[in-house]
């Protein structure tokens, strides 16, 4: 590895740390509200009960908290998804993950009458790792091993499966279906700061095994075999991966709602910037993904102001072209 | 064996499999008697031997209203939505020889329902509006999946991936439509979007009995071309088989059937992808076969059509969310197996 290319990642690595920053402070500072930069810069620092302070500390720093937790968590579950399945379309939204997590959070609503998000929590992170589980196991069944068009569609299917009983349930009770609608979305809105914060913990550990898996990933990039060869237990990579990609894709979900593409396109990013070491790609999304769903966010704000959009919304318009342009770049495997 | 032929004149003759007209007799006598008891069934419940009487005419009063004003035109409507239904995916699975090629994962339900939202939520939606709006919807999605997936992408993963892609959003779309929408227009969208046929009386069902009476022969014509045209465009050719036109005629009537079916009942999922592989199991047939195609997917869906109705009942759900579950399993299951198989 030449000093050079080491320079070159520190580089990425620091406008994607800018980039964030940047994201994170439009976020405070844009809103349906106009704020002249002044009193916002009042509001952020005297925090005396005016309404500038109440604007700032009990709507868009929460907002932009909360924003950045689930942007890195989204952003990684896909990172390390991708780096292990070598699968270009993963996406915890794509893949049926968000799907489990949105069911499990509506039959706990709905039988167990849990609405807080610390309760659902819990229950997102069950669901979403029954489907990653599942649908791991579909798409890889058979000797030739996993494609990436049949994860694709594996997880396609277990997402239409799992939708299909969270639609059922919510059509059969108004009253679910009516709180299920906003959260249906993805949206930042409506959580305050405590709540935000008691995220941390969950994408703290998520982050932590996460980058327990890196070195492990690239040698997976191998083969399994030549990675077992090097002593690896892939058993143990496998299990540890799971969990955090449950542990992420639920929180977020929970936290936000089923938002789609933020993990499908930040590894990408990360990857064309960094390389491929999965250290990199880690750290890059980690900063990548939150900026992207804040400034998602924003725009979610500003596009039909004073309304406003979910930001699920411009991450789907976001992703799908993002998505188009890796079908034509890459080759899928398989059919 | 050489199996028989039915000539009718000149022009028209099709090989009778012994095994495919067994398999579609098998199937129309469950479609019928799956039809007989969802008409018995209900809020109010009816013997079946009233039930053939109210149909024969022979029975008058409550019953006969009950089982030939609200019921028929329901049932009726999911048979024929089920085998126009069937046979699209079968002639989309022919032509993009890909047996997940179905107007599902290409993003047509999506689109209807972008259309049928727009319809409800800013025109006011009355059934012909909500209609117009699906089929627009429908036609302009899979227009642009086509043209998404690019040159010499129609076959194979790129058209699918440009599906899911187009129709990712177009759902993000949808879901903001929804949540814009006040509390019991939305809830009669989520359903619509679904898949329904709740509340389908005899005005919604005939003008869609009148358009498949004419679309269903025609795709039944296909069946011979759609063979040929399988074993490669440069043997059909030779053949003497249009190929060309052929071609137009499969992507022409498969689009109608599904465009059909969607206008009347929503994008019900999973019945064009299911059907056409269930059935061509079940009649052993080399390719894709249209009649066990239409046959399984008449069964398929007056029997999701039954239960959907009366299992939670008095709440009824949309058709489309059973046939979404059932057939998000069988897709599993389908793509489990294609890689059991060696060489699949």
């Amino acid at each position: 590895m030449s000093a050079k290319r080491t320079d070159h990642r520190t580089l990425w690595l620091a406008a994607a740390a800018a980039a964030v920053l940047l994201a994170a402070a439009s976020s405070v500072a844009v809103g349906a509200q106009d704020l002249p930069i002044t009193d916002l810069w009042h509001g952020l620092w005297a925090r005396d009960g005016s309404h500038e302070a109440r604007l700032v500390w009990g709507s868009r720093v929460p907002r932009t908290v909360l924003g950045l937790i689930v942007g890195a968590c989204l952003g990684l579950s896909g990172a390390l998804i991708q780096g292990y399945t070598r699968n270009p379309l993963a996406d915890p939204g794509l893949i049926g993950v968000n799907a489990g997590a949105g069911l499990a959070v509506a039959l706990a609503a709905g039988t167990l009458g849990v609405t807080t998000v610390t309760g659902q929590v819990w229950f997102a992170m069950g669901g979403a790792l029954v489907a990653a589980v599942a649908g791991y196991l579909a798409g890889s069944a058979g000797a030739r091993g996993p494609s990436p068009l049949r994860l694709t569609l594996a997880g396609l299917a277990l997402g239409a499966l799992l939708t299909g009983i969270t639609s059922g349930l919510a059509l059969l009770d108004p009253r679910a279906f009516e709180q299920g609608r906003a959260w249906s979305a993805g949206s930042l809105t409506g959580r305050d700061l405590g709540t935000a914060w008691t995220l941390l913990p969950f994408l703290a550990a998520g982050l932590v095994l996460a980058l327990a898996c890196a070195r492990a990933l690239n040698a997976v990039a191998l083969g399994e075999e030549t990675a077992t060869a090097l002593g690896l237990g892939v058993n143990r990579l496998r299990a540890t991966l799971v969990a955090a990609v449950a542990l992420l894709a639920g929180t977020a979900t929970a936290a936000a709602g089923p938002i789609g593409f933020v993990g499908l396109m930040v590894p990408h990013a990360a990857r064309w910037a960094v390389g491929n070491d999965q250290r990199w790609v880690l750290a890059c999304t980690l900063l990548l993904a939150p900026a992207l769903l804040l400034s998602a966010d924003v725009a979610a704000r500003v596009l039909l102001s004073p309304d406003e959009l979910p930001v699920g919304v411009v991450t789907a318009f976001l992703g799908g072209p993002a998505l188009l342009a890796v079908v034509r770049t890459r080759r899928l495997g398989g059919s | 064996m050489i199996p028989p032929v039915l000539r009718l004149g000149r022009t028209f003759s099709v090989r009778l499999a012994p095994r495919g007209a067994a398999a579609c007799a098998v199937l129309a006598a469950a479609t019928a008697a799956v039809a007989l008891v969802s008409l018995g069934d209900g809020e109010v419940r009816i013997p079946l031997p009233d039930v053939v009487a109210a149909l024969t005419g022979r029975a008058g009063g409550l019953e006969r209203t009950v089982v030939v004003g609200w019921r028929l035109p329901r049932v009726l409507l999911a048979v024929l939505l089920g085998a126009a239904l069937g046979m699209s995916g079968a002639v989309f699975q022919s032509y993009t020889r890909n047996p997940l090629g179905s107007p599902d994962v290409i993003g047509f339900g999506t689109g209807a329902h972008t259309g049928a939202l727009v319809a409800m939520i800013l025109l006011g939606g009355s059934y012909p509006q909500v209609a117009a709006g699906a089929l627009a919807g429908g036609f302009g999605t899979a227009v642009l999946v086509y043209l998404a997936a690019g040159r010499g992408g129609v076959r194979g993963a790129r058209l699918i991936i440009s599906g899911i892609a187009i129709a990712a959003m177009l759902a993000g779309l949808n879901t903001w439509l929804m949540t814009a929408a006040k509390m019991e227009v939305a809830m009669a969208a989520a359903a619509w979007g679904a898949g329904t046929l709740n509340g389908v009386g005899w005005e919604q069902a005939r003008p869609a009995i009148a358009v498949l009476a004419l679309l269903l022969p025609a795709a039944a014509l296909l069946s011979r071309p759609m063979r040929q045209l399988e074993l490669g465009r440069d043997t059909a050719t030779a053949l003497g088989l249009r190929t060309t036109a052929t071609e137009t005629a499969m992507i022409t009537i498969g689009v109608a059937l599904t465009a059909t079916a969607t206008a009347a009942a929503g994008p019900v999922a999973f019945i064009a992808l299911a059907a056409p592989q269930i059935g061509r199991r079940l009649a052993r047939s080399a390719g894709t076969a249209l009649a066990p195609a239409a046959f399984t997917g008449a069964f398929l869906l007056v029997t999701a059509d039954w239960l959907a109705r009366t299992l939670f009942a008095p709440a009824q759900l949309p058709v489309g969310v059973l046939t979404v579950v059932l057939g998000g399993l069988y897709l599993l299951w389908l793509l489990i197996r294609q890689a059991r198989s060696p060489g699949a």
